[in-house]
């Protein structure tokens, strides 16, 4: 069986105020305080197109490698439900602001991330809609409460082209660019035998989280195939995503095919976007929209954000993986780099696997860290120049999380962690310990060398864990 | 001249606005208001005194009295669009042709009676009733009107003001205030103010902005003005037109007011006579004047051309498939959710959807509806609303070609006839009416371009008689500028009002001075 999925993406563009009137956006703001007449709509109000929310489809495309179309239309869908006030969607179902793009990304085959692969997602259109507000179902009273402060917000929707492949897959790439909580997406399946034509679809709505996503795309999948070895047929249906039971159920209201009797809005018209060569002379400069100054102004992608980091620091493809994943995290670590004399190496374990792995275990964003930049590359100068050794350097970093305020050389100092540096002090223990050890000295000296490690082990205790281990071995194995 | 008085303190705005206010009542049988903002009003007047006696008025529109159809949004008035739909409906905002010209100081009477939802050409179809033509109580008219039997009452004789800014026109024609505001989409205000006899203007598509208009047909609604004569029009349209930011179909081009010239000189101008202007079912009356009109134009040195619009013949079927659709869409938000009627049907949010719907809308509005829907729908949406868009567009195209040929303004009738009685009228259907009425004004709306009603002549019945002017997209100067010329030729007479209840007669005497500018 191949299964083939096809994601629509409902995602928030960032802008102060919603895509066709003046009212603000604000997330978790109380119900309805955010609405303007337009989106309550009022008999008499009119759409104004947001310039900001145009930019960003625009930059959104561009970053998809999308043809944006410089003329777009826009159109009416509609149909009658209690979030939708005036009864109609305002979107752009005939020409999109962008269509044809592709999304390269790299897939880790196994688990130890040290085979990529690289694949391609084909995206059919990106277009700008109204957000519908949001419905409150309350089965006990037979109410329904509608917040319209949704209503109107942008929508930017794209549309990803089956086929697809497993849905691991799906995962990686919804990551980018979108922050969670600000997306929904509508995931079409369908399964097919190869050299066969596509099965039926169905489409699971409204998912709100990738997680959901991967088990409602990995359920619907498995019900498919099922449904198809016993026999049955799969009807091309909605269906929403139960995260509780983790299963996908057919949706209620939604029967039969809509027809959404689709219609040019005709309170807009038609947007045209300009670039270089097609800018009017006399233009003002805040009435249009200039395609290739947006491109210019698009920040690097991730791809080629990672590669950048892996040949300017030396680091490793999952390394700089990590380092994207992580919001913040890639500024972090430059910032480390740059203020200590550690190499970029180095340094890129204690940020991946001592400071990521403290974050996730509090639950802790980057910009929360009680940790700066600064403090860590100071603490990574003080390994760095060998005056304390790792281990010490993983207590100060434990006692350095207690965000007390202070420096890596002051909790050094107080829990007398620096290194012994006196060779001659540091012999005479090494010396003392062999002495007492006879019997461990003879199995070594026997050919059991694993046993050294136990006198380097005794030697840290003498020196409370103040002594190079590197050295210790050294001076041990001389004396041996 | 008003405007004068005022300025000079002949007559305060105080004054102004009380005569106006007691005039709607006793005028009241016409049914031209459906709200009086009585208190607002004097308010609005008092502070416009307080402007004269600084000698600091606003502008020509400074305490002068109007008023504005009901399909317009005014802020803490009830909005109704005659519909059960909107009844009690106070809206929250002004439109923003309503604020503009509080803005210049107008004094805002109340709002005037429509069809339902502007959907009518007769304004009997609100749910407030039909609106009466202050010519059926003018002495021209009872004088040519034979009364069929010695028993009839006097009363059901009157005659209708067309539609559907039937109570605009009649609260113009009827002195009541100075300038209204009406609202054309297939030639609702030229449509009344050719019955009523006053002046009435549909500007281009995009100059004034419908940011508060509710919508009949988004891509055809302007909001009209209806004024005594063209000079007020064009003082009006001065103060509207103009970029909106909030309706996103105006023109970014700024616009200069301008005052109007008078044209003694027509030799330079090109007047077209449209050929398929000439339809089954105009009265030989309105031929004749018609033909009269153009001899007129000719005598005086102009050149007087005769036209072809060809695609003229399809333009009412096309329009019923577009308008239709749009109402059906522009419909969908009264759902009794948000604001409005809200029918007590609670089983489910569908049943109490049907029954809101089925209780504020009337048949005219629903059947639109239906309609529309059905022209929407997947199957249909390419044979019926592409092809009208299709056919739209060479209707557009027969006007550029004409006008592009060297014409500057086409001369045509408004209406086939002069006002029906309301009895005739309502013995038909509203479809049928309006595919009959809108025939010569429709096309207008099509093509987005200007256009204006001039009154005429009295037809052989006493009741007026108006021709159209149709001229280039935003050239209203050029329009406004040889419909002046015509209105001086005609010499229109003035409507002699009776039955005016307790009213002082030399109060009315005085207002003969009908215009303001």
């Amino acid at each position: 069986w191949v299964p083939v999925v096809g994601l629509e993406i409902h995602a928030q563009i960032s802008s102060n105020s919603k895509l066709f009137s003046g009212s603000q956006v604000q997330f978790a703001a109380p119900p309805n305080s955010l609405v303007s007449f337009f989106d309550a709509s009022l008999p008499g109000t009119l759409p104004v197109l947001n310039r900001r929310c145009v930019e960003a489809a625009v930059m959104t495309g561009l970053a998809l490698k999308c043809s944006i179309n410089k003329k777009s239309l826009f159109d009416r869908k509609h149909y009658f439900y209690a979030d939708l006030p005036a009864g109609y969607q305002i979107t752009q179902q005939r020409v999109p602001i962008a269509v044809n793009g592709s999304l390269s990304y790299s897939l880790c085959i196994d688990s130890k991330m040290s085979q990529m692969v690289t694949k391609t997602v084909r995206i059919k259109q990106i277009q700008l809609e109204q957000d519908s507000g949001k419905s409150l179902h309350d089965d006990t009273r037979s109410q329904t409460l509608v917040d319209l402060n949704r209503a109107g917000r942008l929508g930017l929707f794209s549309f990803f082209f089956p086929p697809f492949g497993c849905t691991g897959q799906t995962v990686l790439l919804i990551k980018f660019p979108f922050t969670e909580g600000q997306l929904r997406v509508d995931a079409n399946v369908s399964v097919h035998h190869p050299g066969e034509p596509y099965g039926v679809r169905t489409e699971v709505k409204n998912i709100n989280s990738i997680r959901f996503l991967a088990k409602a795309v990995d359920y619907e999948i498995q019900r498919q195939i099922e449904e198809l070895e016993n026999g049955g047929t799969i009807l091309n249906e909605t269906r929403a995503f139960d995260s509780k039971l983790g299963c996908t159920v057919p949706m209620r209201d939604k029967e039969g095919k809509q027809d959404y009797r689709f219609m040019p809005e005709p309170n807009l018209p038609p947007l045209i976007l300009y670039d270089a060569k097609s800018l009017p002379a006399n233009m003002n400069h805040q009435q249009v929209i200039n395609i290739d100054w947006i491109h210019e102004r698009l920040p690097d992608l991730p791809s080629v954000k990672r590669e950048k980091l892996v040949e300017q620091y030396g680091i490793l493809p999952e390394h700089s993986f990590a380092l994207l994943n992580e919001d913040g995290l890639a500024e972090f670590y430059e910032n480390v780099v740059k203020q200590t004399r550690m190499k970029p190496k180095r340094v890129i374990g204690w940020v991946l696997n001592n400071l990521l792995s403290y974050l996730k275990q509090h639950s802790l964003t980057v910009k929360e860290s009680p940790i700066s930049s600064f403090l860590l590359a100071d603490l990574l100068n003080l390994l760095e120049k060998k005056e304390i050794s790792s281990t010490a350097a993983k207590q100060v970093l434990a006692e350095l999380w207690k965000g007390e305020g202070k420096t890596p050389l002051e909790i050094v100092k107080e829990q007398k962690l620096q290194l012994l540096q006196d060779q001659k002090e540091l012999e005479q223990i090494c010396q003392a310990v062999i002495d007492r050890q006879e019997n461990e000295v003879m199995a070594i000296k026997a050919g059991n060398l694993k046993v050294l490690n136990k006198l380097i082990g005794l030697v840290q205790r003498e020196t409370q864990g103040r002594s190079n281990p590197v050295l210790v071995k050294q001076l041990l194995e001389k004396k041996l | 001249q008003v405007s004068a008085a005022l300025k000079e303190g002949r007559v305060t705005p105080t004054e102004l606005c009380q005569q106006c206010l007691s005039l709607i009542k006793g005028t009241k049988f016409l049914n031209a208001y459906i709200t009086i903002a009585e208190e607002t009003a004097l308010k609005q007047a008092a502070a416009s005194e307080e402007r004269y006696k600084r000698g600091q008025p606003l502008g020509v529109l400074d305490g002068i009295p109007i008023a504005v159809k009901d399909n317009f949004n005014t802020a803490g008035i009830e909005t109704t669009c005659a519909s059960n739909m909107l009844r009690g409906y106070i809206s929250p905002y002004n439109a923003t042709v309503v604020q503009k010209l509080l803005d210049q100081g107008a004094v805002l009477l109340g709002k005037t009676n429509l069809d339902e939802f502007a959907m009518g050409s007769g304004s009997t179809d609100g749910v407030f009733g039909p609106v009466r033509n202050p010519w059926s109580y003018s002495r021209q008219y009872k004088e040519k009107s034979v009364p069929k039997s010695h028993s009839e009452d006097k009363e059901s004789n009157w005659v209708i003001t067309g539609g559907s800014s039937g109570g605009s026109a009649a609260a113009v024609s009827s002195f009541t205030c100075f300038a209204a505001l009406g609202s054309d989409t297939g030639g609702s205000t030229r449509n009344p103010a050719a019955h009523c006899g006053v002046v009435g203007l549909k500007p281009t598509y995009g100059l004034i902005s419908r940011h508060g208009l509710i919508p009949l047909v988004n891509s055809m609604d302007v909001p009209g003005i209806l004024t005594r004569c063209v000079d007020d029009a064009a003082v009006v349209l001065g103060s509207l037109a103009g970029h909106d930011p909030k309706d996103s179909t105006t023109i970014q081009d700024n616009f200069k007011p301008f005052e109007l010239p008078n044209l003694t000189d027509v030799s330079k101008l090109s007047i077209g006579i449209p050929k398929e202007y000439h339809v089954p079912g105009l009265s030989g009356e309105i031929l004749a004047l018609w033909s009269k009109a153009a001899d007129l134009f000719q005598n005086a040195g102009a050149k007087v051309v005769e036209v072809s619009l060809p695609h003229t013949r399809y333009s009412i079927v096309c329009y019923h498939v577009l308008c239709t659709a749009e109402v059906a869409s522009n419909m969908a938000r009264f759902d009794g959710l948000e604001y409005g009627h809200r029918s007590d049907m609670n089983k489910s949010t569908e049943s109490m959807y049907a029954a809101t719907r089925r209780e504020g809308f009337n048949d005219v509005v629903r059947g639109r509806i239906l309609s529309g829907n059905y022209f929407l729908l997947k199957q249909n949406y390419e044979k019926y609303f592409v092809k009208a868009q299709k056919v739209r567009r060479l209707i557009a195209n027969d006007f550029v070609k004409v006008f592009r040929s060297g014409v500057d303004v086409l001369l045509t009738p408004t209406t086939l006839s002069d006002a029906a009685p309301y009895k005739e009228f309502i013995k038909e259907d509203n479809r049928t009416r309006s595919a009959q009425d809108d025939i010569l004004t429709q096309a207008a709306n099509m093509a987005g371009l200007p256009a204006i009603n001039v009154p005429t002549a009295l037809s052989e019945r006493g009741l007026p008689v108006g021709l159209q002017f149709i001229g280039r997209s935003f050239q209203e100067e050029q329009l406004l500028t040889v419909a002046k010329w015509f209105e001086k030729q005609v010499q229109f007479p003035m409507i002699q009002l009776e039955e005016v209840k307790g009213h002082d007669r030399d109060v009315f005497q005085h207002k003969k001075s009908a215009s303001f500018s």
